[in-house]
């Protein structure tokens, strides 16, 4: 049977102050969406806290150590949570705490913090060489001077001791990722580097790989990589990452400050690139090989695209026709992330009619209001309850989101499929596109779904 | 390539490395979860309630919902009273629950907040009722923030009112949905009138319907937690996650407590049939009897495949303690019992059931998963038992692995399914089993390939 009629929640239930985070994009002009505030107070978000935010995007710098400066949960939540691969060290899928205790809290926590930097430079060998260290709410609260120990630490040990005050409560997600970029920026220092010819990619994580195949296309145009950031990054390559003559950024979000900065201190212009659908990625290849001299390098570029597409293309197209003129529900973290995905799902014929962020601007609801198919709604902060409440009135056929959607979409009988973390294949470049449409196409033509909205007493 | 962990043990005394424990308001969320229609709130940051809701959704794949005050740079220094207040008065709104369920952080615990204060002053309508219990980050771990929030329900909600109900108040501690529903089997076959508390079978074991409610049909009903003020006592399985809960009806009500070990073992199994027994009166039924005889008989006819066998087991203190009894019943070695929460009763009841069956084994609370490596190292096991994390070490030192604890987020079906009772015992006989024999078929010559073992 179609899907129930009794709903827990209804309109009039949606909180007022929630209401102008939702629009509805109609055919003509839709109005702005209220962004970029704080979650109310009791609302169940999706949202997480500066210090994730922070981790998320220093994470996959394989050989650094990141200690959490803190009480026991910030580290057990974020040890080798997220798909980063490695080629180099597998460092950093270990997780570090200080373990934070109540009488630490007390008389504070920097005895504690500078015996646990001693203690790992004391367990291997060879010595890390970059030590991120995460203070967490509580050290926010009772100011330990992390950044004191740190420059202690760096000159005893001669290593690399990054600070990071990432305590929750000092902002949102964004907060974090610009204290990362922050981080990042002191690692690469301030001295001039010589100019040599060649990108750093900004803003891919290297989930399922996705990093290697992108080097690997810009192998073939002729490009050289510098520095990966941070997707399977080390700490001697990051330092050199002032040298490069183009940042070329994947995920704006995270990368914002980082990639002004570097433009500022270095003078390397950034180029916003999307490897995600057959658009975007020829957009973005024939952008970087004209960003570093045209003529040859965009013939190259250009006979890659035609290439990965003759290859690509009939795979997609058989695809596509089980997929055409299905609907989709798009919840994810980054606006980035869902404007790449809309894009995508379009490319795939399938209609976006349900679209939320936790964290996005209002530049970005903009792209994604022109980008949406008419009566899509558009949410800012999704929470469980409203991605019931339009999941029940869209029905959409598919559910794109992060493992918080998941147990929701599924239990509502609604095929799901993951673009964050809890994935192990690439999802992005001409190869993902592949591994993503299979995805669609094995959840929404599994056969669990004739019985997942059924009772054997209707 | 996962493998970073030194043979040669140095000192630690500051920095963990791979906790074998979360923090207190994962505990008091997953409890909270097992009470109908209550939603459990953080009083803390907001990636807090991420971070529970998402390690919960990993390892039930079920919804966990749960609401947060959602702290400012404003909130840390001025208090969270205003924070907490909108929220409550939000969440009654927005998601209609018929309790709250707060605990703190090790942030709100920090600044100090007064959350009884906070509650008394807070809009609550009719018939609604708001619970909360201290849950420290920087003390304990997830198994005292789950005892906890189980005994904080008792504290506000549980009265006397002299009418003996005749039932058990049974608290199974921090276990599957697929070990409550034994109990609950075990409870029925025996006859026993019961409340259990937390209850989260029809929470995170919920079918799938097509018919999503932020509430499943689940959890312990609010009147018999204030009801279990007139059992006829409490039974805590797990003294760790489930002690708190009886001595607080215990000191509310003067119930009687009776605080006995998960029942994981041929052993503590008898034991707790023989307490319900003498408790109710009720004779142990036919039922119980002849799983039991077919427990034993499994273990006879397989006893060759455990005997002598080396174990390193690691996870919560409770399910530790259980595990132990087990493995020695089976003649195995549990040669490192290591749990992350700290505890000083931990180690002494480990060596104490170790001593008594003259095995010489290694116990250790507080502990990390890095210390569990080194030592595997060292004095290498034939077998490890533990959550996900495990897995690391069982690649790196190309042991077999059984899967159990929480959480547990790289298999499925693991929490329909019992370690509890005769029947869980049944199914780890299983698991171990067919893990060292997998393993020893894995390794053997074609020649050597046996088709009946």
């Amino acid at each position: 049977m179609e899907g129930p009629a009794e709903s827990l929640f209804d309109v009039r239930d949606i909180l007022e102050e929630r209401k102008s985070h939702i629009m509805i994009k109609d055919s003509g002009c839709g109005g702005g969406i209220r962004c970029e505030k704080e979650t109310i107070a009791g609302s169940i978000s999706q949202r997480a806290c500066v210090y994730c935010g922070a981790r998320v995007v220093l994470n996959p710098i394989t050989d650094a150590v990141h200690l959490v400066h803190g009480p026991i949960g910030c580290a057990s939540y974020t040890w080798d949570l997220r798909g980063s691969l490695t080629s180099g060290s597998s460092l950093f899928r270990n997780s570090f705490s200080t373990d934070l205790r109540e009488k630490d809290v007390i008389f504070g926590g920097e005895k504690k913090l500078a015996a646990a930097i001693d203690e790992i430079v004391a367990q291997y060998t060879p010595t890390p060489r970059l030590v991120f260290v995460y203070a967490t709410c509580v050290v926010g609260v009772i100011g330990d001077d992390i950044e004191a120990v740190c420059r202690k630490k760096e000159a005893q040990h001669g290593i690399r001791v990054i600070p990071v005050k990432s305590s929750g409560f000092v902002g949102a997600k964004p907060m974090g990722y610009k204290l990362a970029c922050a981080a990042l920026l002191e690692l690469m220092g301030d001295a001039p580097r010589e100019k040599r010819p060649g990108v750093n990619i900004l803003g891919d994580y290297n989930h399922g790989g996705e990093i290697w195949i992108i080097e690997g296309y810009l192998r073939k145009i002729g490009v050289e990589v510098v520095a990966r950031v941070t997707g399977d990054a080390s700490c001697e390559r990051l330092m050199q990452a002032p040298s490069a003559t183009l940042n070329i950024v994947e995920c704006s979000g995270s990368m914002a400050y980082l990639s002004q900065q570097m433009e500022k201190r270095f003078g390397i212009p950034a180029l916003k690139v999307r490897f995600i659908g057959f658009n975007d990625i020829k957009t973005s290849l024939v952008q970087i090989a004209e960003r570093l001299g045209g003529g040859a390098l965009v013939e190259k570029a250009l006979a890659l695209v035609a290439a990965e597409e003759a290859h690509v293309g009939p795979i997609i197209a058989e695809y596509r026709a089980r997929l055409v003129g299905k609907t989709a529900a798009v919840c994810v973290g980054g606006a980035y992330k869902a404007i790449a995905m809309i894009r995508l799902l379009k490319e795939f014929g399938v209609r976006p009619v349900l679209i939320g962020t936790q964290h996005g601007s209002a530049e970005d609801y903009a792209i994604i209001r022109d980008f949406s198919v008419d009566g899509a709604v558009i949410i800012n902060d999704t929470s469980p309850s409203e991605i019931e409440k339009y999941v029940r009135e869209y029905k959409p056929d598919l559910f794109v989101g992060n493992v918080k959607e998941r147990t929701l979409a599924l239990k509502m009988g609604v095929p799901f499929v993951d673009f964050n973390h809890d994935r192990k294949y690439p999802l992005t470049t001409y190869e993902g596109m592949i591994n993503f449409i299979k995805e669609l196409d094995v959840t929404s033509n599994s056969p669990v779904w004739k019985w997942a909205r059924t009772e054997l007493t209707e | 390539m996962l493998d970073h962990t030194p043979k040669e043990i140095k000192e630690r005394k500051a920095v963990v490395i791979n906790p074998a424990k979360t923090c207190q308001p994962l505990g008091a969320t997953y409890a909270a979860l097992g009470i109908h229609r209550c939603l459990p709130h953080s009083h803390g940051s907001q990636g807090c309630q991420m971070y529970f809701r998402g390690h919960l959704n990993r390892h039930f794949r079920e919804p966990a919902e749960a609401s947060t005050s959602s702290f400012t740079e404003g909130a840390s220094v001025f208090g969270g009273m205003a924070n907490l207040k909108t929220a409550i008065n939000n969440v009654f709104h927005i998601y209609d629950p018929d309790m709250i369920a707060i605990h703190t952080t090790c942030l709100s615990e920090t600044i100090g907040d007064d959350l009884p204060t906070i509650i008394r002053s807070s809009e609550k309508p009719e018939g609604k009722y708001i619970i909360h219990a201290n849950t420290p980050s920087y003390v304990g771990s997830h198994i005292l923030g789950f005892a906890n929030m189980t005994a904080a329900a008792i504290r506000y909600l549980s009265a006397k009112t002299g009418a003996p109900n005749g039932k058990i108040l049974l608290v199974p501690g921090f276990v599957n949905p697929g070990d409550m529903r034994e109990i609950k089997r075990i409870m029925k076959a025996m006859g026993v009138d019961y409340t259990m508390l937390p209850d989260t079978t029809g929470v995170m074991d919920a079918p799938l319907t097509g018919n999503y409610h932020i509430f499943p049909d689940g959890g312990t009903r609010i009147e018999d937690i204030i009801d279990a003020g007139n059992c006829l006592a409490t039974v805590a399985l797990g003294q760790f996650a489930s002690g708190a809960a009886a001595r607080e009806l215990e000191n509310r009500c003067g119930v009687a407590p009776h605080i006995m070990d998960t029942p994981m073992s041929i052993d503590v199994m008898d034991d707790f049939l023989m307490l319900l027994s003498r408790l109710t009166g009720r004779e142990i039924p036919a039922e119980l009897e002849e799983e039991r005889g077919q427990i034993i008989d499994i273990m006879a006819d397989l006893h060759q495949h455990y005997f002598g066998k080396r174990v390193a087991l690691f996870g919560d203190p409770d399910i530790m303690i259980g595990l132990t009894g087990f493995l020695l019943e089976l003649g195995m070695i549990p040669a490192f019992v290591l749990t992350g929460s700290p505890s000083n009763d931990f180690e002494k009841r480990v060596n104490a059931l170790l001593a008594k069956a003259g095995v010489a084994g290694r116990a250790k609370a507080a502990g990390d998963l890095f210390a569990l490596h080194q030592w595997i190292k060292n004095e290498p096991v034939d077998l490890l038992i533990g959550n996900t994390y495990g897995k690391y070490i069982a690649r790196a030192e190309d042991i077999p692995f059984v899967r159990v604890g929480f959480p547990i987020m790289d298999r499925g079906v693991h929490s329909y399914q019992p370690v509890v009772g005769y029947r869980g015992l049944m199914r780890l006989l299983e698991l171990m089993g067919n893990a060292l024999l997998e393993r020893q078929e894995r390794d053997a010559k074609d020649e050597d390939i046996e088709l009946i073992m």
